[in-house]
């Protein structure tokens, strides 16, 4: 069974000036993902997803939202989204329930359905104690909430959400990322981040964006893969000498790291690991650490991007 | 749903103290000139005793107070519309009416009406000073009605022409004093045809030369018709505009 489509994006371009901030982007979103969009700063990724929020028209390409498209059906198409930017979009002279019914009312909600919508999302997003506030008077996490909520409200297929956590305290975050998780179970959700903990936590699927083009694009897990281990953290309680260690077969170098621990470095296709458990059996020096080292993301990221630069 | 957004917009600019401000400073002008006129009537009153047609108090106060409330409204129009896209796009809040599915003509419409909402509660205003003077004298409703009529048709007209340069102009300043010398440029325009000649195409295009025609009571079709065009033209334009997208730069 084939998960319905619930955002296509073709061949996506645009420019300012001379710099083609977003150049040829095709992907798509199915319902339960959760794509984080990564990028460093200035990859476009806030410029692609203000195009799909409808805000900024691009020079060409294709959008298609749960079946309308944009440019042919904007109405229909934005009716199916919802869209948090980068500055949650808050007048500063409403007050959070007055915000938030303004917006349910701009995306056709009748009364009735806008008060419990308001109801619902101020629950979810945790704003229920804020509701007689004025927008101008919140801190940053919940104007950031705020923001969530109004991008939520009208119950939209796809979400997108351009740096949902910034300014957020950590229990908030804790909150937002669990919100973000239950969201992506029945939709389709988009977030953009620079940080990569960000991705882990909560994506199910990872898009690297460099220089307005897509360099790595795929599930979570086919990115956690690439974190090859080429390096074993051992801990020996009757050493042998180092350069008996680096005998070993597969052993490029070894690294002394005090109170009888070492670094093995190795080939990427060629695990000493077998070799250290029957040595160390067989000359009892006791062998009480064993852990792979992986390549954390950032370097993968850094490696990626930078690529794609080179 | 343009009534949403106009409900909105007039509430955004009843909680600034910048439309507050500019009521309360066009309306103790207006006041003081008000006041200087009713007491030259008095002076005057008894020279016109003698005359055979003797103008009224509504040639004489009220006409004269409506041509300074053009004025006034020259000055103060584009300093409530710059805040109309301007304004909204630098604070990020025009995001949530473009992600939303509201037509770009809902849109401009909706802002137009809020702003033109206010413009009408600054006139009606205006309007109670010649109405106080009902107590004591006898008013021309028809030409006090004229006069109004064309208030608020030049108050649609700059509006109009307002949210057209909010929406170009990339800074709510630079939005205000375009849209002012704008403005000032289409009332002046007939200064180059020589004042007299009503024929002459530039007087013709002088957004002022069709007030005083209202002002002094003459009810001429086309002249409302030159406002409606003109408020029409830069709506539609506004309209073209936002679907275009955001200004480049």
């Amino acid at each position: 069974m084939t998960t319905p489509l619930l955002l296509q994006v073709e061949r996506l371009t645009r420019c300012y000036g001379d710099l083609r901030a977003v150049d040829e982007l095709s992907f798509t979103l199915a319902r339960g993902q959760v794509l984080g969009f990564l990028g460093p700063n200035g990859a476009g990724k806030s410029t692609t997803l203000r195009m799909l929020a409808g805000v900024v028209t691009p020079d060409a390409g294709r959008i298609v939202i749960d079946g309308n498209d944009l440019f042919d059906q904007p109405q229909q198409a934005k009716q199916a989204i919802g869209y948090l930017p980068e500055q949650p979009p808050l007048y500063r002279e409403l007050t959070v329930d007055e915000q938030l019914h303004y917006s349910a009312r701009l995306h056709r909600l009748s009364r009735a359905a806008a008060r419990t919508a308001v109801a619902r999302v101020k629950e979810r997003c945790g704003l229920t104690e804020v509701g007689v506030r004025l927008n101008g008077n919140l801190s940053k996490g919940y104007r950031q909430r705020v923001g969530i909520a109004q991008a939520i409200l009208h119950d939209p297929p796809v979400i997108v959400l351009d740096e949902p956590t910034v300014g957020l305290d950590p229990i908030q975050l804790q909150a937002i990322r669990a919100l973000i998780a239950e969201l992506g179970q029945s939709h389709g959700v988009i977030l953009s981040t620079h940080l990569l903990a960000e991705v882990q936590a909560t994506c199910s699927h990872v898009q690297i964006m460099c220089a307005g083009r897509l360099v790595f694009t795929g599930e979570l897990a086919e990115l956690e893969r690439r974190r090859e281990s080429t390096c074993l953290r051992i801990g020996l309680n009757a050493p042998p000498p180092v350069s008996r260690l680096a005998l070993l077969p597969g052993v490029d170098h070894v690294e002394v790291l005090g109170n009888d621990r070492f670094r093995l470095h190795h080939a990427r296709d060629c695990d000493p690991h077998r070799a250290v458990v029957d040595q160390s059996c067989a000359a009892g020096w006791d062998l009480w650490e064993l852990t792979p080292e992986y390549t954390d993301l950032e370097r993968i990221f850094v490696d990626l991007t930078l690529g794609s630069n080179g | 749903m343009i009534l949403s957004i106009a409900i909105r917009e007039l509430r955004g600019l009843f909680v600034s103290p910048l439309a507050w401000s500019l009521l309360a400073v066009a309306q103790g002008l207006l006041a003081w000139i008000f006041l200087l006129l009713v007491d030259d009537f008095q002076n005057l009153q008894g020279r016109l005793v003698g005359l055979e047609n003797p103008p009224g108090v509504t040639d004489l106060v009220v006409a004269p107070l409506f041509g300074v409330a053009a004025w006034c409204l020259l000055v103060l129009t584009p300093l409530l519309t710059m805040r109309l896209f301007s304004e909204e796009r630098l604070s990020g809040t025009l995001d949530i009416l473009l992600s939303a599915p509201v037509g770009t003509s809902a849109i401009v419409l909706g802002k137009y009406l809020g702003v033109l909402l206010f413009l009408f509660a600054a006139i009606a205003l205006v309007a109670l000073m010649p109405l106080a003077l009902t107590a004591g004298a006898d008013l021309d409703v028809g030409k006090l009605l004229a006069g109004l009529l064309g208030l608020i048709l030049l108050a649609a007209s700059f509006a109009a022409a307002g949210l057209y340069m909010s929406i170009v102009a990339a800074q709510p300043v630079v939005a205000a004093v375009s849209t002012l010398g704008l403005l000032l440029f289409l009332c002046i325009i007939d200064a180059a045809g020589g004042r007299e000649t009503t024929s002459h195409p530039f007087a013709y295009l002088s957004l002022l030369r069709h007030y005083d025609a209202l002002l002094l009571g003459v009810f001429d079709s086309a002249d409302i018709a030159y406002y409606l065009l003109f408020s029409l033209a830069f709506l539609g334009l506004s309209i073209r505009r936002l679907s275009d997208g955001p200004p480049r730069d």
